[in-house]
């Protein structure tokens, strides 16, 4: 398989691990420093990887991550006030930045998140005067001498222990947690209503945004993602079903309802249908590491915003523009309502999304090009670079691409992150965790 | 009958109103309406021209979206977003179709069928009651009951298999248009969505209409206690009815991969007597829809089945629809 053909030359992404998890991936993060990568399941779990220390000297391996902790961070909950159970699925994983050898990251299902720390164990105390080395205490009488109790070395420890437990704050199911800059603070939005909360206090958050009407008849849009600007604590943004981002203040008032800035694009009238709507939805919003630019993803396209201009995004990528006359089929087998998400690369030079048939697409901004890949074990052979894959829209079929209608809606590539500094992406399938690196 | 009553009205409506206006692209190649330009040699025919598929795709997607709004509460994760986009669609459908004059012809229509249907108490009575709970739930009412019709599956291309669920879930769509002011107005008034939100959401407890859709059906008649048997009785009526419906169920032949309208309507002409032929069979077998026990439940009614039953020679093709909206 040769490289040769890679239309983004950039990028020669090679397999480095394959990790099959138990459960559907909801989602993966990766830790400020890219060491640590976290993913999260639909059974409530959470796997943490760690990058093998010894990699980092071995460039070729640079992107080996092991199993380094897996707790249960959700369980399944019933509310018997409602008849309603609420699903232990994490929907988001964020880490706090590293304050201390411990590291913090904070999980959610629909209804409560939770702060966790991780921490390692690499030693224990051995020679207690009262307590055998089993535990058992000592009979106090026979004691005779008194020893001061040392640490030794042990096997090491990876421990997760839950130390704070934010619920009961939100009536709807929770889609976005955002820690803010100030690493105080951070926020978590539902359908209707964005909290904000303090780490340290659990009984009490406070609502900055609340877009429920007073009549629900009249619904007709919901909250979809929230976040943090990455440098300014009082700015935060949230996307809308409608297609529409709200930049907010927190400086100009207690409730946010009104926004500062307002982002929304004017409708293309040439491409109107009844779908217009559920296509302009925003599944995910993400902040660049910089801080100038925004990103949005709705179902067909990615969208680069300037947060100086409201009126429109400075750039927009077709991720499969082949969709857009299937709609009514992905309408009727619901593939229209999937929540794709999107990532930044270190310096945001790269933009990455998920598509179908466990397809994921990547767009260099500053080259211009892009590139369809394929997670799947078919095509990542070890060793080989992936091949860009292309779909065929229609005429002739050319060799090696494959046409829409045999694309595998099944097959969808929701969750991808991308390492802060360095090119290893981990791309989530359904329930394969996959970790490509750039070949060097 | 019923389905060829739903066919007939809206072909009808439709050869009065081409719609005019912006055309909304659709999707999955389909074709646009033909411009009429080929020869008519039968009134009956140019009608049929006049029907477009733009029409008849904007009604399918509209029962589409209806299903997907009574069936949103059996999702595995329900989901408040998906639901508010799938009732905006079919909000923004009926706005059209109202623009059209398309939803005012049908509503009319059901009017018309209304009037002419007084022959029997027992239908105004279960009519009565299929208001009262309207009222109670405030808004659009698609009864659980009413069975998904091959919706699983179903592909785009194949128009006429989507008539059939058209058919069926047009009726579903008329007993949402039931106002709660009188048993014989049936004008749709405003388009009010209420599905799924309080279900899927936890239930806030400062609204007032925390009745779902399905909640309501299940309620239908007693509203208050001992409903368990009921609603059981009324959940297994559901599934015979969804296989009284699934066993009747036309299934079309493999779409022609060019539909001309001319050949579309001429399968759907087909169509309409052997559904004709099989319902009828079918109807001589009593069995209990879901608003005949809303019947034998309300202290007003008598034995609405028999009466039905001995009515049903007098029927003609309008008073079929009310046979759809209160049972029979």
């Amino acid at each position: 398989m040769e490289a040769v053909s890679c239309q983004c030359y950039q990028f020669n992404l090679l397999l480095v691990m394959l990790f099959v998890t138990a459960d559907i991936i909801s989602t993966v993060e990766f830790n400020h420093s890219g060491e640590l990568l976290a993913t999260g399941d639909k059974g409530g779990r959470v796997v943490i990887f760690q990058q093998e220390l010894e990699s980092k000297n071995q460039p070729q391996c640079r992107g080996e991550y092991n199993v380094y902790s897996t707790f249960q961070s959700h369980e399944p909950e019933f509310d018997y006030l409602k008849s309603l159970e609420i699903e232990e699925k994490i929907n988001k994983i964020r880490w706090l930045p590293q304050k201390n050898a411990a590291q913090f990251l904070l999980s959610t299902n629909d209804k409560t998140i939770k702060l966790w720390k991780i921490s390692e164990r690499d030693k224990r105390p051995e020679g207690y005067n009262l307590k055998e080395e089993d535990g058992r205490y000592r009979d106090p009488t026979t004691v005779t001498t008194l020893r001061v109790p040392v640490f030794q070395p042990m096997d090491l420890m990876v421990e997760a222990s839950p130390r704070r437990v934010f619920a009961n704050a939100h009536t709807y199911h929770i889609n976005s947690i955002s820690v803010n800059s100030d690493c105080e603070t951070y926020l978590s939005a539902d359908d209707l209503r964005i909290n904000l909360w303090n780490l340290e206090i659990t009984d009490r958050s406070f609502n900055i945004v609340d877009i429920k009407p007073v009549n629900m008849e009249e619904l007709t849009e919901v909250i979809t993602a929230a976040e943090f600007h990455p440098n300014q604590c009082n700015t935060f943004v949230y996307s809308s079903s409608k297609g529409t981002i709200r930049l907010c203040d927190m400086r100009a008032s207690a409730l946010c309802d009104q926004h500062s800035k307002l982002f929304e694009e004017p409708e293309d009238p040439s491409n109107r249908s009844f779908f217009s709507e559920i296509i302009s939805s925003i599944s995910d919003v993400k902040f660049s590491h910089s801080g100038r630019y925004m990103m949005t993803r709705d179902y067909l396209s990615v969208k680069i915003w300037d947060l100086n201009m409201e009126s429109r995004p400075v750039e927009t990528y077709q991720v499969h523009e082949y969709l857009r006359s299937k709609l009514c089929s992905l309408y009727e087998n619901d593939c229209i309502f999937d929540k794709f998400e999107c990532c930044w690369n270190g310096n945001d030079s790269v933009v990455m999304t998920g598509s179908y048939n466990n397809f994921f697409r990547m767009f260099d901004r500053g080259y211009r090009q892009d590139v369809t890949l394929e997670a799947s074990r078919e095509s990542s052979k070890p060793r080989s670079v992936l091949k860009p894959r292309k779909v065929c829209t229609g005429g002739k079929r050319k060799k090696d691409e494959i046409s829409v209608d045999s694309l595998d809606f099944n097959k969808k590539i929701l969750h991808t992150a991308w390492h802060p500094q360095d090119n290893i992406i981990a791309v989530a399938t359904t329930n394969n965790l996959y970790i490509f690196q750039d070949k060097l | 009958m019923r389905y060829s009553y739903q066919r007939r009205t809206c072909a009808i409506a439709r050869a009065k109103m081409f719609p005019k206006g912006t055309k909304r692209k659709f999707s999955d190649s389909r074709e646009e309406p033909v411009a009429g330009g080929e020869d008519v040699n039968q009134s009956s025919l140019a009608a049929v021209r006049m029907l477009s598929s733009y029409s008849l795709q904007r009604q399918s997607l509209l029962d589409m979206s209806l299903i997907k709004l009574q069936l949103c509460h059996m999702l595995v994760e329900p989901n408040l977003c998906r639901s508010v986009l799938i009732a905006n669609t079919v909000r923004q459908i009926q706005e059209e179709m109202t623009q059209d004059g398309t939803w005012q012809i049908m509503t009319q229509a059901l009017s018309a069928a209304n009037a002419a249907a007084q022959c029997s108490a027992d239908r105004l009575v279960a009519t009565e009651v299929l208001c009262r709970q309207t009222e109670a739930a405030q808004g659009e009412q698609v009864p659980k009951p009413f069975p998904v019709v091959g919706s699983e599956g179903c592909p785009a291309e194949e128009v006429l298999e989507e008539e059939e669920e058209a058919a069926a879930a047009e009726v579903g769509m008329t007993m949402s248009t039931v106002s709660p002011q009188a048993p014989t107005s049936y004008l749709p008034g405003t388009f009010g969505m209420d599905p799924c939100w309080e279900e899927e959401e936890t239930g806030e407890d400062d609204d007032d209409d925390d009745e779902e859709e399905e909640e309501d059906s299940e309620e239908c008649g007693s509203g208050s206690e001992g409903e368990e048997r009921e609603r059981d009785s009324l959940v297994e009526d559901t599934r015979t009815a969804e296989q009284v419906f699934g066993t009747f169920e036309i299934k079309n032949p493999a779409p022609s991969p060019d539909p001309a309208l001319e050949e579309l309507f001429s399968d759907v002409d087909a169509s309409y007597y052997d559904l004709d032929t099989v319902l009828t069979g079918m109807q001589s077998v009593p069995k209990m829809g879901p608003y005949d026990l809303l019947e034998s439940l309300s202290s007003h009614g008598p034995s609405p089945l028999s009466s039905s039953t001995s009515c049903r020679s007098d029927l003609n093709e309008l008073d079929h629809i009310m046979e759809i909206i209160v049972g029979s």
